[in-house]
This record gives structure tokens, sequence and C-alpha cells, in this order.
């Protein structure tokens, strides 16, 4: 018996070294880091401090927060409206289009900031043709500032959105909508009071890991605006493993910030997924496989919609 | 929900939401065959050179090699750990597993940027000064597809029913180790195999923990885009859409591994 014990252990031993020692360790590593300060020994709130009172790094996170929530709601709103879309085709046109709409999540990070650099940069195709056209009225678009920024944030918030909800329409019965008419209520009434409630547990939820997704998303921002748009996710980079000089106490602080954020995101969309499970309705997507991170996660979701 | 033949609004809706979908995809494929475009629609000549270029590129084509070699040998390490491991777990010690579940979303939920400073934090001074090498990238790594690696094993498990195959096999008088190479690694294999590419597909897109754990040492095909952005633009959209294409196939292979399986079952 006690050789078959340290068989076992044995077979766990490396899954633990390399979980404490690239993932445990590091988490308290930063922890501490955020309580200390760089030129005093000993714990401190001081960084905390600093950083909810300095107006750079609150804007930082003021600009994230509102990105965030912004895209997400754009997402969610549009990913909405097409889920209702989707349902209403027969099942295999379905399947295709949500295959296409998962394809191009693929297309995220880097390459998709250099997509619409190409479309909509400075000498972007459009922008060329447009100016060509006397299109003024994207004179004022400028795809390296705030309205750009929201525009490639919203393109990868809707397939995700879309993948998260599409399943929770499933979870509406055609016999309510028949009840509901027979009562007397219009399609509006319908929605108004039967529809939406049913379905509110994963918008709420949905939106949670969109959140989640757009306070985490790095690699879109820094390819596009690099340093030039205050974001915490690339301030962060830069105070951590900026060219200039590092401050990893106040880089760990602000992780710390972002983390609880994303933290308290998908537990909020955890909580939902347990309520819609109260529903009877089909879960969005398994969460636990598809929780938002960057949008480099997604090839995990498009597993989920296969057919 | 019924059926029927679609309306006129979802069908303007979708085209609508497919065009702004694709529009990017579309023009980076147009860009990376078009020799002159300019005040245009379309292209007005094509051609094949700015391919040619890429694979004329030595810095590409290293790159690509180190992706390719970094984001197999991270995958190949978490087979080698997370097998056992996910095994030991599932079938002896099922009662750890809501631990697990919750050392395992912690990197969904953590975004990278976060984990980068703690992984710099840790080891850019003291005993294990490994900042900006390759070991500490595949450490990395290994954290990023554990949710995937993890989730698809005992998935694979489950759906064999590892306890009593194993059950069985000691019954025959099989040692465990034999049991579990030969009897449950067989079976697990296919379900393991999808796990592992979708792992793959997801390091080779890996940008931010690249980028600021070893960005300035070690290129893959990610960083290399990204400083080719600003350079020439045609090279680039044939480079992401060569990329793009790439990450299609691996998925049309995985969609069609796990369909394979999903037959298997039933």
């Amino acid at each position: 018996m006690k050789q078959r014990q340290r068989g076992l252990m044995l077979a766990l031993a490396p899954f633990v070294l390399m979980v404490l020692a690239f993932q445990v360790v590091p988490v308290f590593s930063m922890l501490s880091g955020s309580f200390r300060s760089s030129d005093e020994a000993g714990f401190t709130l001081a960084n905390y401090r600093h950083a909810l009172s300095s107006a750079y790094y609150m804007q930082a996170i003021k600009n994230s927060l509102l990105i965030s929530v912004l895209s997400s709601l754009i997402g969610v709103g549009v990913g909405l409206l097409c889920a209702y879309c989707i349902t209403r085709f027969a099942p295999a046109v379905r399947d295709r289009l949500l295959m296409l709409s998962n394809m191009t999540s693929n297309f995220a990070g880097v390459p998709l900031a250099f997509a619409y650099i190409i479309l909509l940069g400075n000498n972007g195709v459009f922008t060329l043709l447009f100016k060509q056209w006397g299109w003024s009225v994207f004179g004022g678009f400028n795809l390296y500032s705030w309205s750009g920024l929201i525009l490639v944030y919203v393109y990868f918030q809707i397939p995700l959105a879309l993948l998260l909800l599409y399943p929770a329409f499933y979870g509406i019965r055609e016999q309510w909508r028949e009840a509901a008419s027979l009562l007397g209520a219009g399609r509006w009434q319908f929605w108004k009071t039967v529809g939406l409630p049913v379905l509110s547990p994963a918008i709420f939820g949905t939106l949670g890991i969109l959140f989640a997704n757009a306070m985490g998303a790095y690699a879109t921002a820094y390819a596009l605006v690099g340093g030039n748009y205050n974001l915490l996710a690339v301030r962060i980079g830069s105070l951590v493993a900026g060219d200039v000089v590092t401050q990893p106490e106040m880089g760990s602080t602000l992780a710390v910030l972002l983390a609880l954020s994303t933290l308290l995101a998908v537990f909020l969309n955890q909580r939902m997924v347990r309520r819609m499970e109260g529903f009877g309705g089909r879960i969005p997507a398994r969460q636990e496989r598809s929780s938002g991170r960057s949008n480099r996660r997604w090839p995990a979701v498009r597993e989920e919609a296969g057919p | 929900m019924n059926t029927r033949k679609a309306g006129f609004a979802p069908r303007t809706f979708m085209l609508l939401l497919m065009v702004y979908l694709l529009l990017p995809l579309l023009a980076t494929g147009l860009y990376a065959f078009a020799q002159d475009w300019q005040n245009t629609l379309l292209p007005r000549s094509w051609t094949l050179s700015w391919f040619s270029d890429m694979f004329r590129d030595i810095r590409f084509l290293e790159a690509l090699w180190t992706s390719l070699y970094l984001c197999i040998i991270s995958v190949l390490l978490s087979l080698a750990v997370m097998l056992p491991a996910v095994f030991v777990i599932t079938v002896y010690f099922p009662r750890w597993e809501s631990f697990m579940k919750g050392i395992v979303v912690l990197p969904y939920a953590v975004p990278g940027v976060v984990a980068a400073v703690g992984l710099i934090r840790t080891y850019s001074s003291g005993p294990f000064d490994i900042s900006g090498t390759a070991y500490l990238l595949v450490g990395a790594y290994f954290v990023v597809i554990l949710p995937y690696m993890y989730q698809g094993i005992r998935n694979s498990l489950l759906s064999v029913s590892a306890v009593e195959l194993l059950n069985a096999a000691e019954l025959l008088g099989a040692r465990r180790r034999t049991a579990f190479v030969n009897v449950i690694l067989p079976n697990i294999w296919p379900g393991v195999m999808v796990s592992a590419l979708l792992s793959f597909s997801v390091l080779f897109g890996e940008f931010v923990l690249t980028n600021m754990l070893v960005g300035g040492h070690i290129q893959t095909i990610q960083v290399y885009l990204y400083q080719r952005v600003g350079e020439s633009g045609h090279l680039a959209s044939a480079i992401a859409i060569s990329y793009f294409v790439f990450i299609l196939l691996l998925s049309a292979v995985l969609m069609k591994l796990g369909m394979k399986i999903k037959g298997q079952a039933k």
C-alpha cells in the first residue's frame, strides 16, 4: 500500500512543481510586490494610495473601464440581435454562419490591428477612397484614437457574444410564445415580459465575460496605439517590461487591480450560469472553458460550437 | 423555437454582420496579393511577389521555426506532465477535483498581462534568474494551456470510463503502469490529440506573454509580425494571411477529429 501511494505521488510531483513555479509563486510575488515600496522595506499601502490618487493612473483605469463597458454593451446588443436572427435560420445554415463568425475570432490581436490599419489607418484603403470620393463624414475618424479602439474592440467582442448568447434563445419554448399570444400579448409584450427576463442571466453572464475579455486585451491595443493611448493593460506592460524605467511595484499594484476587476466579472458570470441552470434553459457554452481572458482564448469557444 | 425559412430582417442583419466580420480579413487577403492598391475599390494589378518575398525573408523563417519549436516543446511538456497527473487525480483522488478546477480556471480569469507581471517579478532576480530565456516562456506557456489540457484529458478519461477499464485490466493481472500505458492511453489518445492541437493553436497566436517576457530576445511569429506592421504593409499582410490560413487548417483538422470522436462514442 505504501509503495502504491508513493507511485501516485511521483506521478503528481511534476505537475505540482510546475503549477507552483509558474502559477502560484508568481501570483504571490505579484501580491507581495504590490504591498511593498521600492525604497523602504516592510508592508505598505502606499502603492495603492498612489495608484488611486495619481491622475495618470486613474486615467488609465478610467479609459480601460470605459472602453470595456462600452464595447461589451455594444457587443451584447449586436450579439443579442444576431443571436435571435441566427435562430430563425435552418440548422444547416445556422451552423455555417456560426462557423464563419467563429473563424473570424481567430483573427485577433496583432493581425487584427494590422487589418484595421490597412483598411482605416492613415494610408488605409478606405481612408484614401473616402478622401477621394469626398466623404467628409469620416474625415474626423482616427483609427489610432478612442473611436478606433472601440471599433476594433467591438469587432472581437461580437463573435464571442453571439456564441455565448445564441444557445440561450433555445431556452425560450415555442409554447410560451403561443401561450402569451393566446392571452393576448403582442410580440413586443412577449419579449418584454417573458423573453428578456428569461434571457437576462445569459445577458449579464455574457456581459461579465466580454468585460473581462476587453479589460485584459493587450495585443490589439498595443499593436494599434502602442503607448499613445493610456490603457491599464498597456500601462502595466510598460511599467514592468518597458524600454525606459521599470517600476515593478507599481506594475504589480495595477496588475492586482486589473485582476480584481476581471475576477469579479468572471465571478458574476459563474453566478449567472448557476441561475440559468435553475431555469432549465441551455447554458451558453460551458463557462469554465470560455471565460474571457484575452482574445487568444477563443479557440476554446470555437470547439464548443462544433456540431 | 421553430426554424422555418428565415425572414427578410434576419437575413439582412446576418448579411450585415458577415460583411462587418469578413471585411478586415478580405482586405488583408487582397492586400497580400495586390501590387498597386490606391484610390480604387479593388487593386489595379496583382502579384505573388509578396509571398515569395516572405519565404526568402530569413527573419521570417527563423521566427516561424522559433514559434513552431517553442509551441511543440510546450505542448509535449504539458502532455508529459498532465497525462499522469490528471489520470491520478481523476481516478484516485476525485475529491481534489474542485480544487483542481480552481487552479485551472485561474489562467482564464487572469489576463496575460497580469500573469506576466508575476512571472517577471519572480524570475528576473534571485536564485532563478531565467528572465528572457526560453525556459521562462515554456513555463508560462504551460500555464496558458493548462485549462485546455486538463479539461481535454479529464473529459476523455471520463468518456472512456477509465476507472472501470482500469479495474478490468487489474483484475486480469495487469500492473497499474502497464494498464495505464497499454489500456488507458490508447483509448484516450484521440481526445488528447484534440486538446494538444487546440493548445498548439492557442500558443501559436500568443503575443502578450511572449512580448513581455522574452520580446527582446526571442522572436516568435507574432512578435515578428508586430515589428513588421510599421514597415511593408504588403509583406506583413502576406504573413498575416498565411498565419490565418494555417490556423484555419489546424481548426479544420480539430473539428474533423472532434467529429470522429463523437461518432465513435455513439
